[in-house]
């Protein structure tokens, strides 16, 4: 386990972030999420972060692997351990507690 | 119950999905309801995934329904292993496309939900899985698991809703599983959204007797058994018990075997009652139906074939002491293991427990012959109806395994005691045993009184039981004739 530290700041050493959006076709609550997210990231990991968006629809084979249920679900695949953050990540405080980005409070 | 009346979808009689389950499909009219989801609520341990695994393998082996398996609980590996010592080879099924084990894996510490989402993963995994292998059924075992793992309640329960009605506009023959509530039949009331078929599974223990069961809570738009059915887990899986309704579709065997008595023999066409049949002794006290099954018993064993003798009254002790006196001695069959007995009263537990132990011992000791001495100490544990009920599923099980049944019954001096009346009816060879009063002598007088598929005799002999066994012969008597027959 690494340690987990208060600010976003910190995070800078660690270069290398790899992120994946599950989403089912372009509905409302998908396009929020891919939104949300690349706000948070922007704001908190520019440069640094690499998001990639999986369509289910397009690919179902690739449900399992990441044992995916809802929808829209976002994978922390990097750093480890591996965290998911399910919804269309509107509250930002919630996904930066749940990328490990901020403790929770 | 049926209720035929909502909807046209539902005047129609229900297309039926086999279950394979031996037992099942009887009670349900041919299976769960085809293309429909049913719901399986059960108490931990009760069997529900097996249930659940049953109707996909069989579907797969038996019925070229292909199944896609959702565990929630158990990964691939384990559901396989589980079920390996039932014979169900999971990874063939698999390798041959006929089965998808998809492991469901939820943790509530690695998700944190945040706004508004769906099920739609779920769905996508599900639906691919069946297109992938064109399956026909579909478990869902146990949905309830997402209960635990996902907090938002409001949208798992918008979700589940429209899961079982995208299961049913899919067309599958679904089985979800369900967690017994405390009071409820689901923890959360999955039962609301499952409208089609609603079974529940038990398992109680009971005077130190643990019985599993079986309830159709609901299945609209079929007639079906509304009993508790005690089910079986043996070897084969799962087996619903009592049979009820096998129908007339046994297998008739032509060969015959001996009664143990030449003239009883001949008296039944020459040979003896036929083989896979049920043959009813009825007699007053003492008129000597336990010696007549005895002698049946000994023959049988001194061919080399199994026997099992279940006694209701008598001890093996008292039986083997009490036949000896009449020359015939079981106790070297008992000591080569052709001969069981099985001593139980009848009041020692209820009738399914009676009909679970004799199913039980049957499957063990592979017996060609079955004896049930006597049928009417029943009557004391369950009424008339019950008891009847019970006895045909005997009947119907022993048929089923071609298996020869010897029931004895003690009638009332005088009097055509109801009780066989009631099952005579099931029965092939009726014999019949009477004190006779002539000439200030008591006589055993024996007839038989029906015997299907054979020319038998309508004489009424004598019959004496003697220091060499049971001797037969010619009847003479004088008197009034309705004094020999006063039915």
């Amino acid at each position: 386990m690494e340690k987990s530290k208060p600010r976003a700041r910190s995070r800078r050493t660690e270069k290398n972030w790899e992120l994946r959006l599950y989403v089912a076709g372009q509905t409302p609550k998908s396009l929020a999420a891919f939104a949300n997210l690349k706000k948070i990231c922007e704001e908190h990991l520019a440069g640094q972060y690499h998001i990639e968006v999986i369509d289910l629809i397009k690919k179902p084979q690739l449900a399992s692997g990441d044992q995916i249920l809802a929808i829209p679900t976002l994978v922390r695949k990097l750093p480890e351990p591996i965290r998911k953050i399910i919804g269309d990540l509107s509250d930002t405080e919630r996904v930066l507690v749940g990328l490990n980005l901020r403790e929770q409070k | 119950m049926a209720q035929g009346k909502r909807s046209k979808q539902e005047i129609r009689t229900l297309p039926k999905s086999p279950t394979g389950i031996p037992g099942m499909d009887e009670i349900t009219g041919g299976g769960l309801p085809k293309g429909r989801p049913t719901l399986i609520a059960g108490a931990a341990g009760c069997g529900k995934t097996l249930f659940a695994m049953e109707f996909l393998v069989n579907g797969a082996i038996q019925y070229d329904e292909p199944g896609v398996f959702i565990a929630f609980e158990e990964n691939a590996e384990e559901l396989a292993q589980n079920v390996a010592s039932l014979g169900f080879d999971l990874k063939e099924l698999v390798r041959q496309k006929k089965l998808i084990i998809d492991y469901v894996r939820v943790e509530r510490a690695e998700i944190q939900e945040t706004g508004e989402y769906d099920l739609d993963g779920l769905f996508i995994r599900l639906g691919y899985a069946i297109d992938t292998i064109g399956a026909k059924r579909v478990a869902l075992d146990t949905v309830e698991v997402l209960f635990s793992a996902l907090s938002n309640r409001g949208i798992l329960r918008a979700e589940l809703q429209r899961l079982f009605r995208w299961l049913k506009d899919k067309g599958v023959s679904a089985v979800i599983t369900a967690e017994r509530g405390d009071g409820t039949m689901t923890r959360f009331g999955l039962e609301e959204y499952v409208a089609d078929c609603v079974i529940l599974l038990d398992h109680r223990v009971n005077e130190q007797m643990s019985t599993r069961r079986l309830r159709i809570v609901k299945y609209r738009g079929t007639l079906h058994g509304t009993n508790e059915y005690p089910f079986l887990i043996t070897k084969d899986g799962i087996s619903v018990l009592p049979i009820t309704s096998l129908g007339l579709d046994h297998k008739a065997p032509a060969g015959r075997v001996s009664t143990g008595i030449k003239e009883l023999d001949d008296m039944l066409g020459g040979k003896g009652y036929y083989r896979g049949s049920s043959i009813l002794l009825s007699g007053t006290a003492g008129t000597g139906k336990s010696s007549l099954a005895a002698s049946f018993v000994n023959a049988a064993c001194q061919r080399g074939e199994r026997c099992l003798y279940f006694s209701f009254e008598e001890s093996t002790e008292q039986i083997i002491r009490n036949m000896r006196s009449i020359g015939i001695n079981l106790s070297p069959h008992v000591k080569k293991g052709l001969l069981q007995f099985h001593v139980a009263r009848p009041t020692l537990y209820g009738l399914e427990m009676h009909l679970i132990t004799i199913h039980e011992l049957i499957k063990q000791h592979e017996p060609e012959i079955v004896i049930l001495d006597p049928i009417t100490d029943f009557f004391a544990v369950g009424s008339q109806a019950e008891v009847k009920a019970a006895i045909t599923r005997i009947i119907d099980f022993l048929k089923a395994n071609q298996i020869t049944a010897l029931f004895t019954s003690y009638t009332e001096e005088d009097t055509p005691n109801e009780s066989v009346v009631g099952v005579s009816s099931l029965i092939d060879t009726w014999i019949s045993l009477r004190n006779l009063e002539n000439r200030g002598e008591r006589r055993r007088g024996l007839f038989v009184l029906k015997s299907r598929g054979m020319a038998h005799s309508n004489q009424i002999r004598s019959f004496e039981l003697t220091d060499n066994g049971i001797k037969i012969g010619a009847l003479e008597l004088v008197g009034p004739r309705t004094l020999l027959n006063p039915a």
